[in-house]
């Protein structure tokens, strides 16, 4: 394994954030580990579950696909970010909580993220669109009845002036 | 019964933490200093291990502890098996040989899971491959290579039961079919992998273990695997699991990462990644298949049930031979069936260990029960929901008690299925189906209707294992109200998404009339916990939420006794309202909730004599029915409660490709009275979902030479939004007789019906053709195969 270090500059929900990272290092193991964001989860380590998504640039990636040194000069947003400064619920966390779209949560974190990036793109989705949007995202409990249900909800509580 | 807050419509208390990143896994767990395990696993599927050279692993930088099995084995003792078999002994790393492709035979412990997974790779092991066998039928063969030796033989458990005149009823009966039912070995892969963090005090001598549980009598395990006493493992129950559904039961795990911290004196953590998880997380399900006869007469009446069951439990046996058991408390479904012959027979072969999975073996049995009932229908040309309707259990004939013994409590097995016929409108979804196929197309229809046994009473133990009289499936609740008058309930096992903290808010503030959303749910750790047995068998509803309310109304009691001590009255005199306590008739003599608080808390001399200080209490609560050892045939009363559901799906399958789509799902469900509907909902589309994956796409399948082929999500196929379809659920409720409110248990629901739905959709579809499937997962090209065997059948 390579020693050298490598120095990274990214935007983490807001904040600026520097450091040293190995050239091998994930992004959802900098994340994790290193800035202590454990609400991204590690579900696969392929790229399959979606588990770790995560708002790069405002588009939603897999960080378990990343290295830590490729996000040097990008915004990222993780779970942590979605809600208000002072904790308040997003409308879309909040339509979560309305249809109990989580069990385990688990997955959460990162369903969460493909429905943020959906509705920043397209704020009124049929729910074919909400289907696409969250297909990558793989969920064990809820067979993602009430997850459709609550994206449905934000974005009519969106349409509707809820902030 | 009415209800304040059972039944309503309500956020889960639990939600909001997960919904901000705030849930905490056990890779959330980071204790000070804390060192990571990697494993090395055996590349063959029987080997002999001739020798382990550790040292340029040793070698490298960061690594502390490079741990093999001939230590670990000498050091710690065998996991428990669940029958009698105690020559088939486990341990986390293989002891001189190893069973299956992917069983760990190393463990290396450095600063950083990278580091151990660089150092894993340097550990060389040289093997001296033996014989091995794959296939359930060619392990039953007296000549077959013998996974464990020392057992003598590869079958683990073997009897054959028969409940009533199932001979007599064969003989009379004027018809008969026979066939063979092919369940996959699946899981219920939660998205999070099985980890646990442990940590040795020196001081204390005592471990304290974080893990992803959700297993019966996970602490006692631990502490005998580690040969230490019981209250020196203090597992901390307050870890979020992230999704579970049976086979969270890493004990394996813990006595390996129990064994390294107390030797390292380090906290020690592993975390398994996908592939160790797939292959060797010893998490796989039931791999069985099933030999079907029906005997029955013309008009459709079920005489006798024949079922052979052999299921391939893999490698090692924990308590995987028990999934043959819990269906004996439900063997002949929802259905009037007087004679059953039932022989299970639980076999080992070279392959990952078996879990417990949802349903706990009872899935694949109503998937097979429910392909011959179509078979059946078929036979005779008759309408399946005629052939149903027929056969099943009426409402006035409960309770009703079945011929292995066990007594259902309660059901309106016609009124749930007219109700999911009208709501999906049959009549119309016929109509769609047969116009699909006038254009050509195959589509077909599939019902299921089965049972849910609920109330996680692991009777099964003891009628699969006579040294085990193991009778007391408890559960328990504390519930404590503070100075301030606030409500803590306390419960004594982790939760994996159940919505646990929600069910003993809801009951608690049902029985003292206080707001759930003001009463906290606190998990304890096995030290301070009462006795519980974990969330299995669809249980906590009955028992966590009977605990809980026990609990709650002896604090009601204490309330009322202060009342009436004060007021120099009778309690029958008293009213309690809103947790203020009135004099009946005399609304002004009041004590409010806080003044009743705080005579309990600070003022002894208000206190009725024999009433202790404090506000309270706790109940221990015995399965309802439970506490019953078999009758000399086997017959035993299970578990107490049946839930029921009937499901009805439409599926199309393309032609060319064999692609089957589910494009209407509904599914009539009954488990009594529901708590939480959210919750109650949630899980059974959640289980309708992995019945989908289930029936169609998931199997751990192995290669000829004993690999794993299916290690990844790549090849592991689980249901996306895409695969799912809108779900509908349509609700009916008859109460338990034997429970607080007349819940009955919900966990299980969906999956274990859907599969059996499916696969009859599959088969109406393909039934035009001549064509019939019988094994799961009815994958397209398994399915297209099945197309082209019927068109060229018809060819000759």
């Amino acid at each position: 394994m390579s020693e050298a270090l490598y120095p990274i500059t990214v935007e983490v929900n807001g904040v600026a954030r520097t450091a040293q990272v190995h050239a091998r290092l994930s992004l959802v193991d900098w994340l994790r580990d290193a800035l202590r964001l454990t609400g991204t989860h590690v579900g696969c380590e392929h790229g399959v579950c979606g588990a770790c998504s995560i708002l790069l640039d405002g588009e939603a990636v897999r960080a378990c696909l990343m290295y830590a040194v490729q996000a040097d000069g990008h915004r990222i947003t993780t779970v942590e970010g979605l809600a208000a400064p002072d904790g308040a619920l997003s409308v879309l966390q909040d339509s979560f909580c309305e249809t109990h779209g989580l069990q385990c949560g688990y997955c959460t974190s990162g369903l969460l993220i493909a429905a943020q990036a959906l509705l920043e793109a397209n704020p009124r989705p049929s729910d074919a669109q909400i289907r696409d949007a969250i297909g990558g995202n793989l969920c064990r409990c809820t067979g993602y009845q009430q997850v459709v249900e609550a994206v449905r909800l934000a974005a009519e509580r969106l349409a509707g002036g809820d902030r | 019964m009415s209800f304040r807050y059972i039944g309503r419509k309500s956020r889960t208390k639990e939600d909001p933490r997960f919904v901000t990143g705030h849930g905490r896994y056990v890779a959330d767990v980071a204790l000070p200093g804390m060192k990571h395990v990697a494993l090395v696993a055996s590349p063959y599927p029987s080997a002999r291990i001739v020798s382990i050279d550790a040292t340029a692993a040793r070698a490298q930088p960061g690594v502390h502890y490079v741990l093999t099995g001939d230590e670990f084995c000498a050091n710690t003792d065998p996991l428990l098996v669940g029958v009698d078999a105690p020559e088939v002994k486990r341990w986390a790393l293989a002891n001189g040989v190893a069973r299956y492709a992917g069983e760990w035979v190393a463990a290396v412990v450095a600063d950083s899971r990278a580091l151990a997974e660089d150092a894993a790779e340097l550990v060389e092991v040289e093997y001296e491959p033996l014989p091995y066998v794959i296939d359930p039928e060619a392990a039953l063969a007296a000549d077959a290579p013998r996974v464990h030796p020392a057992h003598g033989s590869n079958v683990l458990y073997h009897r054959k039961f028969v409940w009533g005149e199932v001979d007599a009823a064969f003989a009379a009966a004027e018809n008969h079919i026979a066939f063979r039912a092919v369940w996959g070995r699946n899981a219920t892969v939660p998205i999070e992998t099985f980890g646990v963090a442990a940590s040795w005090d020196p001081g204390m001598q005592l471990l304290d273990v974080w893990a992803s549980i959700q297993m019966p009598k996970y602490p006692d395990q631990t502490a005998r695997a580690l040969r230490l006493p019981g209250n020196a493992v203090r597992v901390h129950f307050d870890v979020d699991v992230g999704g579970s559904y049976g086979v969270k039961r890493g004990i394996k795990h813990t006595a390996l990462v129990g064994y390294l911290a107390k030797r390292l004196a380090m906290p020690v953590r592993l975390v398994e990644d996908r592939l160790e998880n797939m292959r060797g997380g010893d998490m796989h399900g039931p791999d069985r298949f099933f030999d079907m006869q029906v005997a029955f007469d013309g008009d459709g009446t079920i005489r006798a049930l024949k079922i052979r069951a052999v299921d391939d439990v893999g490698a090692y046996a924990g308590r995987s031979p028990l999934q043959l058991g819990k269906p004996v408390t439900a063997i002949c479904g929802p259905y009037r069936i007087p004679a059953v012959e039932y022989e299970p027979i639980s076999v080992m072969t070279h392959k990952t260990a078996q879990e417990a999975v949802r349903g706990f073996g009872q899935s694949p049995t109503n998937f097979a029960i429910e392909r011959a009932i179509d078979r059946v229908a078929r036979h005779l040309g008759m309408d399946r929901i005629a052939l149903r309707r027929k056969n099943l259990i009426r409402a006035d004939e409960f309770p009703y008690t079945i011929p292995s013994g066990s007594t259902y409590d309660s059901g309106d097995y016609h009124a749930v299925l007219d109700k999911a016929l009208a709501a999906i409108d049959y009549p119309a979804l016929v109509r769609e189906r047969d116009a699909a196929r006038a254009a050509g197309r195959l589509a077909g229809i599939g019902f299921a209707t089965c049972l849910e046994p609920s109330g996680g009473n692991s009777a099964f133990e003891v009628l699969f294992n006579l040294k085990n009289d193991t009778t007391t499936w408890m559960d328990s609740c504390l519930v404590r109200v503070d100075l301030s008058g606030a409500i803590t309930g306390v419960m004594n096992t982790s939760s994996s998404g159940q919505g646990h903290e929600t069910l003993v808010a809801t009951v608690v503030g049902e029985v003292l009339e206080r707001d759930p959303a003001t009463i906290r749910v606190v998990h304890a750790d096995s030290l301070t916990a009462l006795p519980s047995n974990s969330p299995v068998g669809s249980r906590m509803a009955i028992m966590l939420g009977g605990a809980a309310a026990g609990a709650a109304r002896q604090i009601k009691e204490a309330l009322l006794a202060i009342a009436a001590h004060n007021f120099e009255c009778a309690v029958e005199d008293l009213e309690y309202a809103d947790g203020d306590v009135r004099l009946k008739g005399a609304p002004e003599k009041k004590l409010s909730w806080t003044q009743l608080v705080t005579i309990a808390h600070r003022n002894i001399h208000k206190m009725p004599p024999g009433l202790e200080p404090g506000l309270q209490a706790k109940f221990v609560w015995e399965v309802p029915t439970g506490g019953g050892l078999p009758t000399p045939e086997g017959r035993i009363q299970i578990y107490p409660c049946y839930a029921f559901e009937a499901h009805v799906v439409y599926v199309e399958i393309d032609r060319d490709t064999g692609k089957p789509t589910i494009q209407r799902y509904l599914v009539g469900h009954d488990c009594g009275v529901m708590i939480n509907p959210d919750i109650v909902h949630g899980m059974t589309y959640g289980g309708i979902a992995h019945g989908i994956g289930a029936a169609l796409y998931e199997k751990f399948a192995y290669t000829e030479d004993g690999q794993l082929a299916s290690g990844t999500f790549m090849d592991y196929l689980i249901p996306s939004a895409h695969e799912v379809p809108e779900l509908k659920i349509v609700d009916h409720c008859t109460p338990s007789p034997l429970t607080t409110f007349g819940q009955k248990g919900s966990g299980e629901a969906g999956y274990l019906g859907g599969p059996a739905a499916i696969a009859n959709a599959v088969n109406d579809a393909l039934e035009p053709l001549g064509a019939a499937i019988d094994t799961l997962p009815m994958t397209a090209p398994a399915i297209w195969q099945c197309i082209a065997g019927a068109r060229s059948e018809q060819k000759d």
